[in-house]
């Protein structure tokens, strides 16, 4: 009797997902009347727009990580070493883009760094560019911190530390050849949900206005039918893609112990 | 005789095609502690939930106060259980822990206050009533669960490892506790264990598992002196095993390496020139020579061990391997390895295993 | 010198933090306590207290709590299906990846995913309407609506619980049901008495979380509604985009009202969780 409701449960549960996902897959094939086809997906990746905006946000998404991994590796490596007490406070600051939406948080970038600002990053398109890399950093320090720290929990940060200062090397080395090896998967897992995120990110692009691949979603979706659903199977598959890679990479997590060369 | 309290019998337990216990049989007297005693995966825990009622039997029975309650619930036995893993529950205080069973009884609020105040006092944890299980120590804990357990006044008290996650020290101590509560209180228990010193140190009676079967039920010192299988033999304390040449089955005659010996015993159906093992404690063994230890070996000492009031040495003679104790003598250095010299026991001591 | 050295090696990341995290929002906040000529006033929070804004926040809230208690409901019967049911251990880890991938397949994609199915001309409307004769239209239901949207969100919400509760209920240990169960308890009493109690701050700690999860949620609403549902994140967009409330400053106000409902949702979550996490050492 137990088996039937928890079977039930899963199977109702299932359906309610399954559902969305087989209507946008079947709506994405029904461009051409009659017969399914896949003209809305070759009308979407022909479409100068789409190229442009995923190139756009492939390449912010990129960029975020290099600039999460190189400002949030070092800091965590940190903090377990040196700073532990203040472990749970910059924890909590990592939690905070939980906590305030991003819409108010781009709010704020607005305010703060306009044209007569101190700082005045919207002034340009780089600028304006470095600005939502920022941005989308802070959306990502959740998950990016916490597979980072997961990550240096299994090894033991202290004695690797001493053993590499022992034979020589300095700081710079010791993060680069010796902590970041060690906690590559962690950072990967951060890396792909990073990705996910950056990619189909609609509220500080569009409010930053800079031409990226959600709002380009959102503006196809306001004046189109059936190339929305195209792009919603092309952004499922590639958020399965990212979870799949975590996947990948975390059957490597229990890594051996370091070694020193 | 009168009817025994509890009574196991003929149970058999199978997952799928792999049987865990077979043909179990056991009588248990009232206020008796009986331990089921053998390695993991021999079918000990599993005979305990099966009296619990956690695991239906296969096949067999088993009946409490002249009353079948194999189709029970675990929930319809009044037994009281120690797990091995403390099981407090975490969102109840101690006091609310040790009053759960008599809560869920539907005892009036005056009696279950009065009954955990007196649990309280009977584990000497009167000052802890208002704190969390994670607020307590391991041994804290497990006490706290023998409360609990003992509370609602069981007919019946199983321990299912209850001190395996202690630390030595504790683990003695609650040893100990625990015999002298179940002596207090006359319960009748079932503990489980694969430490051969819990089961000798506390129990009326041991039952030796082995594969899923009783290999012997009997007395510490009986299960200890007089095992019944080769596996209790070497299971239940140190031996050394000796392989013997039968010379002369009717009369007990046999040869340990090349040295005659009389068993004074017949062997059965064992044949002339066949090899029997022979077992024999190392506290039977001694380097110094008496009147009833009227057999001698020369050995060669391979190791010694130094282990404070008694010295565990460890010899060669010559084929078996033998190691037995001696006292400290503060008089006398023990020996080196490397020296030779000669030990002796009785062959009243050698025991017969069967195979 | 020690100690400055040690902190110089957190310095880059507080620097940003202060600079794309901290100070932005510290600029809205106070904001929302200035009138444009930079002094001090209640005058912008007061302005949310009228009757149009007050309803977006209430619908907004509404749609939230709605979708986070329904998530945690569903969550919770999927997650106990495969942990507490028996299921087949090949139903668990398809679950839980599908969980992950779900609950960040959000935005502006998820939007379209349910147009295409339960919009005018959507694959179970449209199946209903031809194969069965019910007009989902003319039954009330409409995608652009609070049930719609709440509908739409459960997408994310279900998974997001499935994920964080499946720890929770495999830190039910099996020793508490069999001692309950040996001390007389039914299994009715050990549900009542002891699980629940045990899961209740991660349940409830969970739903706080669902909530801003939901209450945050501005891409999916715009994809989905356009402009037509006036929710908070919407109007906050609105007003961002074009100062559709004709007062820059009652838009800090509206920002920080949110910060306050989604920073006392939290609240309770962290609190809950530290409580539950002790428990459960």
């Amino acid at each position: 009797m137990r088996k039937f409701w928890a079977w039930a449960a899963v199977i109702f549960g299932m359906l309610y997902f399954i559902l969305p996902l087989l209507g946008m897959t079947e709506f994405s094939l029904k461009m051409r009347r009659g017969v399914y086809s896949f003209d809305a997906y070759a009308k979407v990746l022909a479409d100068p727009r789409f190229q442009e905006t995923f190139a756009y946000s492939v390449g912010m998404a990129i960029a975020t990580i290099i600039f999460g991994v190189v400002l949030i590796v070092p800091t965590a490596y940190w903090v377990r070493l040196r700073l532990p007490g203040l472990r749970p406070y910059i924890e909590f600051i990592t939690l905070l883009p939980l906590v305030i939406p991003a819409i108010v948080i781009v709010f704020g970038y607005i305010r703060l760094y306009n044209t007569s600002s101190f700082l005045p990053l919207t002034g340009s398109a780089t600028g304006t560019n470095i600005l939502l890399m920022f941005g989308y950093a802070t959306l990502a320090l959740p998950y990016m911190y916490r597979a980072v720290d997961t990550g240096l929990r299994t090894i033991d940060v202290g004695t690797l530390t001493e053993a590499a200062q022992s034979l020589g090397a300095g700081w710079i080395t010791i993060l680069a050849r010796i902590i970041l090896p060690n906690v590559l998967v962690a950072v990967m897992s951060g890396a792909f949900l990073t990705f996910a995120i950056v990619i189909g990110e609609f509220t500080l692009a569009a409010l930053l206005n800079r031409p990226a691949f959600g709002p380009y979603m959102q503006l196809l979706g306001a004046n189109r039918a059936y190339e929305p659903a195209a792009l919603a199977v092309i952004a499922f598959a590639i958020t399965w893609g990212c979870m799949a890679l975590i996947q990948v990479v975390s059957r490597f997590a229990p890594r051996a112990p370091a070694q020193l060369h | 005789m009168s009817e025994p309290f509890l009574s196991i019998q003929h149970v058999r337990k199978s997952f799928g095609a792999t049987t865990v216990v077979q043909d179990f049989n056991l009588d248990v007297d009232k206020g008796e502690f009986i331990s089921f005693l053998g390695p993991s995966g021999c079918g000990k825990t599993t005979m305990l939930r099966i009296v619990a009622g956690f695991e239906q039997p296969s096949a067999g029975r088993i009946v409490v106060g002249g009353k079948d309650m194999t189709s029970l619930k675990p929930n319809q036995r009044n037994i009281g259980m120690v797990f091995q893993a403390y099981a407090l529950f975490p969102n109840m205080t101690v006091a609310q822990n040790i009053g759960f069973g008599l809560r869920v009884a539907g005892r009036p609020r005056a009696e279950i206050d009065a009954r955990v105040a007196e649990m309280l006092a009977l584990i000497k944890l009167g000052e802890f009533g208002a704190r969390y299980p994670y607020q307590l120590s391991g041994g804290q804990q497990q006490r706290v669960a023998l409360a609990r357990a003992l509370a609602p006044k069981p007919r019946l008290l199983l321990l299912d490892e209850p001190l395996s996650a202690l630390d030595a020290k504790v683990r003695v101590s609650l040893r100990d506790e625990i015999r002298a509560i179940q002596r207090e209180l006359g319960i009748t228990t079932i503990f489980v264990t694969h430490d051969q010193e819990e089961a000798m140190s506390m129990s009326d009676r041991i039952v030796v598992m082995n594969a899923g079967r009783a290999d012997q039920v009997g007395a510490p010192f009986e299960v200890y002196n007089r095992p019944a299988t080769r596996f209790v033999a070497g299971f239940v304390g140190t031996l050394n095993v000796l392989d013997a040449v039968v010379k002369d089955p009717a009369s007990g005659a046999v040869e340990i390496g090349g040295v005659p010996v009389a068993l004074a015993r017949s062997l059965g159906s064992v044949k002339a020139g066949e090899t029997v093992s022979l077992a024999l404690r190392p506290e039977t063994i001694s380097m110094t020579h008496e009147a009833a230890r009227s057999i001698s070996i020369p050995c060669t000492i391979t190791a010694v061990n130094f282990l404070g009031s008694v010295i565990r040495i460890s010899a060669d003679t010559g084929g078996n391997s033998l190691s037995f104790d001696t006292f400290n003598n503060p008089a006398a250095p023990p020996p080196t390895p490397g020296d030779r010299t000669t030990v002796h026991f009785s062959p009243a001591d050698l025991l017969v295993l069967q195979a | 010198m020690r100690l400055p050295l040690d902190w110089l090696g957190v310095a880059p990341f507080l620097i940003f933090a202060l600079l794309f995290l901290i100070l932005p929002t510290m600029n809205i906040v106070i904001g929302a306590f200035q009138n444009p000529a930079g002094e001090f006033t209640l005058k912008n929070v007061q302005g949310l207290f009228t009757p149009s804004i007050m309803a977006a926040y209430w619908i907004s809230i509404r749609i939230s709590l709605a979708s986070a208690i329904l998530g945690c409901i569903v969550g919770f019967a999927m997650a106990a299906a495969v942990v507490l049911g028996g299921l087949p251990n090949w139903v668990r880890s398809p679950l839980l990846t599908f969980s992950g991938v779900a609950s960040n397949f959000a935005g502006v994609p998820l939007a379209f995913a349910f147009i295409a199915t339960l919009g005018p001309i959507g694959l179970v409307t449209v199946f209903l309407r031809t194969q069965l004769g019910i007009d989902l239209r003319s039954l009330g239901f409409n995608l652009l609506s609070f049930w719609g949207l709440t509908l739409t969100y459960l997408f994310f919400q279900i998974p997001l619980m499935i994920l964080i509760i499946t720890p929770a209920l495999d830190g039910l240990k099996r020793e508490w049901r069999e001692a309950a169960s040996i001390l007389g308890a039914t299994g009715r009493q050990y549900w009542t008495m002891i699980a629940l109690p045990i899961l209740f701050p991660s349940l409830l700690g969970t739903l706080a979380l669902l909530f801003a999860n939901a209450f945050g949620a501005v891409a999916t609403a715009i994809a989905l509604t356009g402009s037509s549902l006036s929710i908070v994140p919407i109007l906050l967009f609105a007003q961002i985009r074009g100062d559709v409330l004709g007062d820059p400053h009652l838009g800090y106000a509206l920002a920080f009202g949110m910060i306050v409902v989604t920073g006392i949702a939290n609240t309770i979550y962290i609190w809950l969780r530290a409580r539950s996490e002790r428990w459960l050492k």
